[in-house]
């Protein structure tokens, strides 16, 4: 089916569910009564407020600042009140600090943040100006991981990038966000990869479509053709196709080394509903206030790609879409690394693709290791997921650490093949987490031994 | 769980399952898996039946049933949960049976199977947690336990008709059976087993000649004998006769990828090749390869291929998923080392055929060799740290 297209060694493919929402048009989510603006969007330090309880806001405005240079700035998605700050339910099953804003119904952007500039103009701009717009947006990855790109836009000067590559495979199950925003906005994201490249001084830029998109990639391909540098191309059809370091080694056949970053291998990868994001940061002045997330799921009445501004709850997806009866789990994200949800008020961030609505399935009793070699033949990292699995299971975390736990992308290949039904990523997540806190303590410990004596270590 | 939700969304409950990820996963199971085996093997025996008579077939099902009913009484005993119904008590029977002589007392499957699963599973924690082929376990014990019933080099063989003919014969014409053709003739392997020159396999005569006098007693067509060999009208266990029968269920294993082509493979072609280099001698001389007699050398490679256990060991028992390495190079290395030890068995060794115990002492080195053979980690330029 898809021999010869460039992919990575591994994976598995379960079924892609995309037909529920691929063919749905992007819609608008109209602005709920109550926006919850977390400070921790993503990964670093969370934003700090630049606005009090009671300040009237504007859609744009700037409404907490970065917390540091790992970290992004937050803006207001719709003109309002502010509410309250305050703890709010975080994806990750914990709390975080969050802007409420009360819309006032009038959605005004603020004057700063309807700068048009015109094509050329943006296409003009130097590499230091982009980045500057692009941390000024408050832009993230919009893939997942929430990293801040600035960040990834400002590599150290030891670390040249050669290519800036797009990420259009959108691999997990049931998402389509990607896949609209490929065949509604192929010209931003286009312009987009543009000012990628430029930001960071690379000689070309290729967007990666999983060959189950075809008219994504047509569409793509009309976009580039023409334009220096930059190129659309097909790959197979994988889990996980989209995972940065599997899409470096199908398109540019380098490895990410152990333990180091894209740019280690003199690549850049952004989604390509992040590349949107930049082009209209840096061509319109607008921060990042909106994304599309696709409601799917065999438990969703109408699923759907919606268009909704960043702080709208899982709640108000569920209303807006219908839940039908059997509804029994809640997943953010996609269903292979998705995080499942327990509470309904958790808001949407700028790295949520998706919210998906699951029933129950029979609870996966899981059995010993029968060694049957599909976690290895999978897993896209090249491990022995097996070996790690019963390591786990008996909590010899430092024996994982021997068997390259850390080199793991958690990507759920080997869990969702495993015919044993082993929960192989929970235990490796939990490896990593336990040899995390044993490095921590060890270091204590070192410490106090090093601080002289008679002196009480901190 | 609430019909409507404090928030007013119908269909919402109460309380949200919290699951890690992934939260799908793929309906393959393990007893699935065993099962596929069980499937897979009814081809090989259908061959039991047909050369063999409807005797096999009792030897086959006392075969699964007792090690179904160990495998139930064992884990009751040991204070575990029962798991008759995942297959594998199924498979490991079965697999014992096919390896069994068809005219065995009816007691050495139901000894077997207890050995196979007690001590070649259940002591070692059960499924999954045993480094030894259980099946294999309970063949080895019934070869010193029952020496004159699994004598390795004259086997029953019930009939002479080309398969086809005889699958007829059973169909249509049942009172006439089989059994009236009974006889007992020494196995290809036997037949072929150095040091020569002894009975059938004289100085004047090829391989595929000795080999179809001592089944027949008529000197045949070599082709004549490459199809019994094939097709399993031969002297020989159960399961392993039919060349045909093994090779459809080994695809069947194959395409469902519970079966690394790979491990097969080496195994066979390891064991042929090494089989043919290994120096003999006939009378004093230097025999086949090192005589360059590229005839014999010919005939030798298709009796070892087709004859003895090397197919049922190779698609069924070295491929078992508990017992060998899970990487692609592993299987490869662990696959040649066990077809090295069939040659040396077979061409050296104190028994015509050494499948059994190749795959056995494999086993014992599969941890080790799978430790030696880790992918390499992808952005390192080695495996293991």
């Amino acid at each position: 089916m898809h021999l010869g297209l460039p992919t990575f060694r591994g994976g598995t493919h379960p079924p892609e569910m995309k037909e529920l929402s691929r063919d749905l048009p992007v819609e608008v989510l109209p602005v709920p009564e109550l926006l919850a603006c977390s400070l921790s969007q993503g990964i670093g330090a969370p934003a700090r407020p630049v606005v009090g309880v009671g300040e009237e806001v504007r859609r744009g405005q700037l409404i907490a600042e970065a917390g540091g240079f790992v970290s992004a700035a937050l803006h207001a998605p719709t003109s309002g009140k502010v509410r309250s700050i305050g703890e709010c339910p975080h994806p990750v099953g914990l709390r975080a600090n969050a802007i409420f804003i009360e819309p006032d119904g009038a959605d005004e952007w603020h004057p700063d943040a309807r700068q048009e500039l015109g094509e050329e103009a943006a296409l003009a701009l130097d590499a230091k100006e982009i980045v500057s717009k692009v941390q000024a947006a408050g832009i993230v990855g919009m893939g997942g991981a929430a990293f801040p790109t600035h960040v990834k836009l400002s590599p150290p000067p030891d670390k040249k990038i050669d290519t800036v590559i797009l990420n259009g495979c959108e691999c997990e199950p049931y998402l389509t966000a990607d896949y609209r925003v490929m065949l509604e906005r192929p010209g931003e994201i286009v312009k987009g990869l543009r000012l990628l490249v430029k930001a960071v001084g690379a000689s070309r830029g290729i967007i990666g479509v999983e060959a189950n998109k075809p008219e994504a990639h047509e569409r793509l391909l009309r976009e580039v053709r023409g334009v220096e540098g930059l190129s659309c191309r097909m790959v197979a059809v994988k889990y996980p196709q989209g995972a940065e370091k599997q899409l470096i080694k199908a398109l540019l056949n380098r490895e990410v080394p152990s333990g180091g970053l894209p740019m280690d291998a003199g690549a850049l990868v952004q989604n390509v509903g992040t590349s949107v994001a930049v082009w209209e940061a840096v061509a319109s002045g607008r921060p990042l206030t909106e994304r599309v997330v696709t409601v799917s799921g065999e438990c969703v009445e109408r699923p759907g790609n919606l268009l909704c501004r960043i702080g709208v709850t899982l709640g108000d997806l569920l209303a807006a879409r219908g839940v039908r009866a059997g509804a029994r789990r809640l997943i953010s994200g996609g269903p292979m690394m998705g995080l499942a949800q327990w509470n309904p008020e958790v808001p949407v961030m700028k790295g949520t693709s998706g919210l998906l609505v699951l029933d129950e399935p029979a609870p996966p009793e899981h059995v010993a290791c029968i060694n049957c070699g599909k976690c290895v033949e999978g897993c896209p990292a090249h491990l022995m997921p097996n070996r790690l699995s019963t390591m786990g299971e008996r909590r010899n975390w430092e024996a994982m650490m021997d068997w390259n736990v850390l080199d793991c992308i958690e990507c759920g290949v080997c869990t969702y093949q495993c015919p044993a039904k082993r929960p192989i990523v929970h235990w490796i997540k939990q490896g990593k987490n336990e040899l995390r806190l044993l490095k921590i303590r060890a270091e204590a410990e070192k410490k106090k031994k090093e601080a002289p004596e008679g002196v009480p270590a901190e | 769980m609430s019909p409507e939700s404090k928030n007013g969304i119908p269909n919402v409950p109460d309380k949200w399952l919290v699951t890690t990820s992934p939260h799908v996963r793929s309906p393959e199971t393990v007893s699935q898996i065993m099962w596929t085996v069980v499937l897979a093997l009814l081809p090989a025996c259908v061959a039991g039946l047909v050369v063999f008579g409807w005797y096999a077939g009792l030897i086959m099902a006392i075969g699964v049933l007792s090690a179904m009913a160990s495998e139930a009484v064992v884990q009751r005993v040991m204070r575990r949960p029962v798991t008759v119904s995942d297959g594998s008590a199924a498979v490991t029977g079965l697999l014992l049976a096919l390896c069994l002589p068809a005219d065995c007392s009816w007691y050495v499957p139901v000894v077997g199977s207890f050995v196979a699963i007690f001590i070649g599973k259940q002591v070692f924690g059960g499924l999954g947690r045993n480094y030894f082929n259980p099946a294999l376990i309970g063949r080895a014990f019934l070869q010193f336990a029952f020496p004159d019933q699994l004598s390795m080099s004259k086997w029953k063989m019930l009939m002479r008709k080309p398969l086809l003919e005889s699958l007829a014969g059973n169909i249509f014409n049942v009172g006439s059976g089989p059994v009236a053709e009974a006889m007992s003739a020494a196995t290809p392997l036997a037949t072929i087993k150095p040091p020569f020159p002894h009975g059938e396999m004289a100085a004047d005569i090829t391989p595929l000649e000795a080999v179809g006098r001592s089944l027949h007693n008529t000197a045949e067509d070599p082709w004549d004998v490459v199809r019994d060999l094939g097709l399993g009208n031969i002297p020989g266990c159960i399961g392993e006769v039919s060349k045909l029968a093994l090779l459809l269920g080994g695809l069947i294993l194959i395409a469902n990828r519970y079966v690394n082509w790979r491990l097969p493979l080496a195994y066979i072609l390891t064991a042929v090749t090494v089989a043919l280099l290994l120096p003999v001698k006939s009378g004093g001389e230097w025999y086949g390869l090192w005589a360059g007699q590229w005839n014999v050398v010919g005939q030798l490679a298709v009796i070892h291929l087709l004859s003895g256990g090397l197919f049922l060991g190779a698609f069924y028992m070295i491929t078992d998923m508990v017992t060998s390495p899970t990487t692609g190079r592993g299987q490869v290395i662990y696959g040649i080392a066990a077809g090295v030890l069939v040659a040396l068995i077979r061409v050296y060794g104190g028994y015509p055929e050494g499948v059994c115990y190749s795959i056995l002492l494999v086993n014992a080195g599969r941890l080790l060799i799978e430790k030696y053979s880790v992918p390499r980690v992808f952005g390192t330029s080695s495996g293991k740290a």
